[in-house]
């Protein structure tokens, strides 16, 4: 992973993604734009269980648990505020200090693997029951009214930090979310060349070895944990303000299998196959959901089955062996 | 008892009904060459794994210099600076011979001087050649030196070596023996092996393990003497 190579891959793709960001306005409608914005927001939710599961070799099959938390942080605070600034930090803090205590408790407690597929899941799918339950006026955070399994409508937008009257228009927020997701994938780039990233890398190919020459394999693990849940916590909160809507369905099966399957169709132990896999099945999802030939699930559930058995390290990593290999 | 490295005292593990390490006291001074003999199963790899934290001994305790480091963290018990090149060679296959030793030297040098200990170790264990090759890809006794470099990189004071001539050459035997006399200069080590001509060309005190205890510590002449040492070897002992 380290070389020359590696660093030439990710500059071209920045490079990809900063003209996309700037050239996409220019060319698509409305519609369009808030697609991709929502396209977008979503690669970040990508990158950080590439990151998490592809990099630090935790199986977390509950990634939208922080994701979710930052929509919920974001919608909240927002409300209650008024005003976004305040919102967007938050929702990358409190899902990040959630994911920290919560890998406190998995890394330090020395569960196994299989257990924290099983334990992620379930803290998902728990946030999922107990947003489902505040139906009611009872369940309210100072202004805001959860709703159950109704959601929270009309959330205030994104706006100008320091000015709440001044919102971020359409092409504004597309912007916003680019540049996001370029920081993320750089920055994810970075950390892992640094001394850190590397030190995660080799946790990954033998604990027991990085043990053995000093490394405090739990505290790795939590770090990369934590940073995870920041990560799908901002996905989250920018998830929130693209429909100004949030409903426990963040937390669901569906969200959280989803994030699963784009990292396995584009390709563990990579950052660019996690953004690829998202982006080709959002489009499907999209496109099939337009239609009424065949149902979204079955067809995502034939491709997992498929990319599991027939290209089981995803589309990235297969291709970068074809064009070594040419 | 003060120039002593290591120490352990009754040292102990029992697994069910076997107990693997059976009240070792074992002293090794500062800068000290032993090598640690005994046949299959005597405990010699268990007793490796407690002394670096990989496993809790169920009786005893372990002092590095005069610390007591019993039931402390593997990864704390390197830091305070015991490196083992483990019986079965323990890498990351998918890195490179560099990473391995660039990830061992960096926990406790800036970037610069990593990258001058990387290229120095790769000489002194020859393997600049192949220094960019996944280690996945190499030889037993290749791989075997890959450990033995990176346990290096880190610059332990006490070095752990289980069985690091084995899957070697007649010639890379005599390389490695040459190499841990070397070292050895400016370091104590404990070495496990079953090759008696590799245990000669480096041996002074010879420390013999047999079902878990120590059956006798002397000079490498005397224990080549030994007949209770040579009964052991023949199955003479088992059962006691
Ligand atoms: N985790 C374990 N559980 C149960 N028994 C074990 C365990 N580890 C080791 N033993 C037993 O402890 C004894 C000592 O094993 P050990 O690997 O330390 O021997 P050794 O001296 O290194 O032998 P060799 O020369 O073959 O490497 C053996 O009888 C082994 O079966
Ligand atoms: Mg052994």
């Amino acid at each position: 992973m380290s070389g020359r190579r590696w660093w030439k891959g990710s500059i071209l793709t920045t490079a990809a993604m900063v003209l996309i960001a700037l050239g996409v306005p220019q060319v698509v409608d409305q519609f369009g734009l808030l697609q991709l914005t929502v396209f977008a927001a979503m690669c970040i939710l990508a990158l950080s269980l590439g990151f998490v599961w592809g990099y630090g070799g935790i199986l977390c099959f509950g990634q939208s648990a922080f994701f979710g938390l930052g929509a919920y942080t974001y919608a909240v605070t927002a409300i209650n505020l008024g005003e976004s600034t305040v919102a967007t930090l938050l929702a990358l803090v409190v899902p990040a200090v959630f994911a920290a205590l919560l890998g406190y408790f998995m890394f330090y407690g020395r569960l196994s693997d299989v257990y924290l597929g099983v334990i992620t899941l379930s803290v998902t799918l728990i946030f999922f029951n107990l947003m489902n339950s505040t139906a009611g006026d009872a369940y309210r955070v100072g202004k805001a009214r959860l709703n159950g399994f109704n959601g929270m409508p009309s959330l205030p937008t994104l706006n100008v930090p320091g000015d709440p009257g001044r919102l971020l228009d359409p092409a504004e927020t597309f912007y916003l979310v680019m540049a996001c997701l370029v920081i993320v994938y750089v920055g994810l780039h970075v950390l892992l060349a640094s001394h850190f990233g590397r030190v995660v890398v080799a946790i990954r190919e033998n604990e027991a070895r990085c043990e053995l020459l000093g490394y405090d394999v739990r505290l790795h693990k939590l770090l990369v944990f934590t940073i995870g849940g920041g990560i799908a916590g901002l996905a989250g909160c920018l998830f929130a303000n693209w429909g100004a809507f949030v409903s426990p369905n963040v937390f669901s099966l569906t969200m959280t299998s989803q994030i699963i399957i784009w990292v396995i169709v584009g390709g563990l132990g990579t950052l660019l196959g996690p953004i690829i896999g998202c982006l080709i099945m959002q489009y499907l999802a999209t496109a099939l959901g337009t239609q009424q030939l065949a149902n979204t699930s079955l067809v995502f559930g034939v491709i997992f089955l498929a990319f599991v058995l027939l290209v089981p390290r995803g589309i990235v990593p297969s291709l970068r062996r074809l064009a070594l290999r040419a | 008892m003060s120039d002593a490295i290591l120490q352990t005292v009754g040292l102990s593990i029992r697994f069910g009904g076997v107990e693997a390490v059976r009240h070792v006291n074992f002293t090794l001074a500062e800068r000290e060459l032993r090598c640690l003999i005994g046949p299959n199963g005597a405990g010699k790899s268990t007793l490796f794994k407690l002394l670096t934290g990989q496993l809790k001994p169920t009786a005893g305790r372990i002092l590095f210099r005069g610390h007591d480091i019993t039931g402390h963290h593997t990864h704390a018990i390197a830091r305070r600076g015991i490196g083992i090149k483990t019986q079965v060679p323990s890498l990351f296959d998918g890195l490179t011979v560099h990473e391995h030793l660039w990830l061992s030297a960096r926990r406790t040098h800036p970037a610069e001087r990593t990258r001058a200990i990387a290229d120095e170790i790769l000489e002194r264990i020859g393997l600049t050649a192949v220094a960019n090759g996944a280690v996945g890809q190499l030889s037993h006794g290749l791989r075997q030196w890959v450990e033995l470099g990176t346990v290096l990189a880190g610059n332990p004071d006490l070095i752990l070596l289980d069985e690091p001539a084995a899957g070697m050459t007649h010639d890379e035997v005599a390389r490695t023996a040459e190499l841990v006399r070397e070292i050895n200069r400016t370091h104590a080590l404990i070495v496990v092996e079953h090759d008696m001509q590799f245990v000669k060309m480096i041996a002074r005190t010879v420390t013999v393990m047999h079902q878990g205890a120590v059956l006798v510590e002397d000079t490498m002449d005397r224990i080549l003497k030994n007949a209770t040492v040579r009964d052991v070897y023949l199955g003479k002992h088992g059962g006691s």
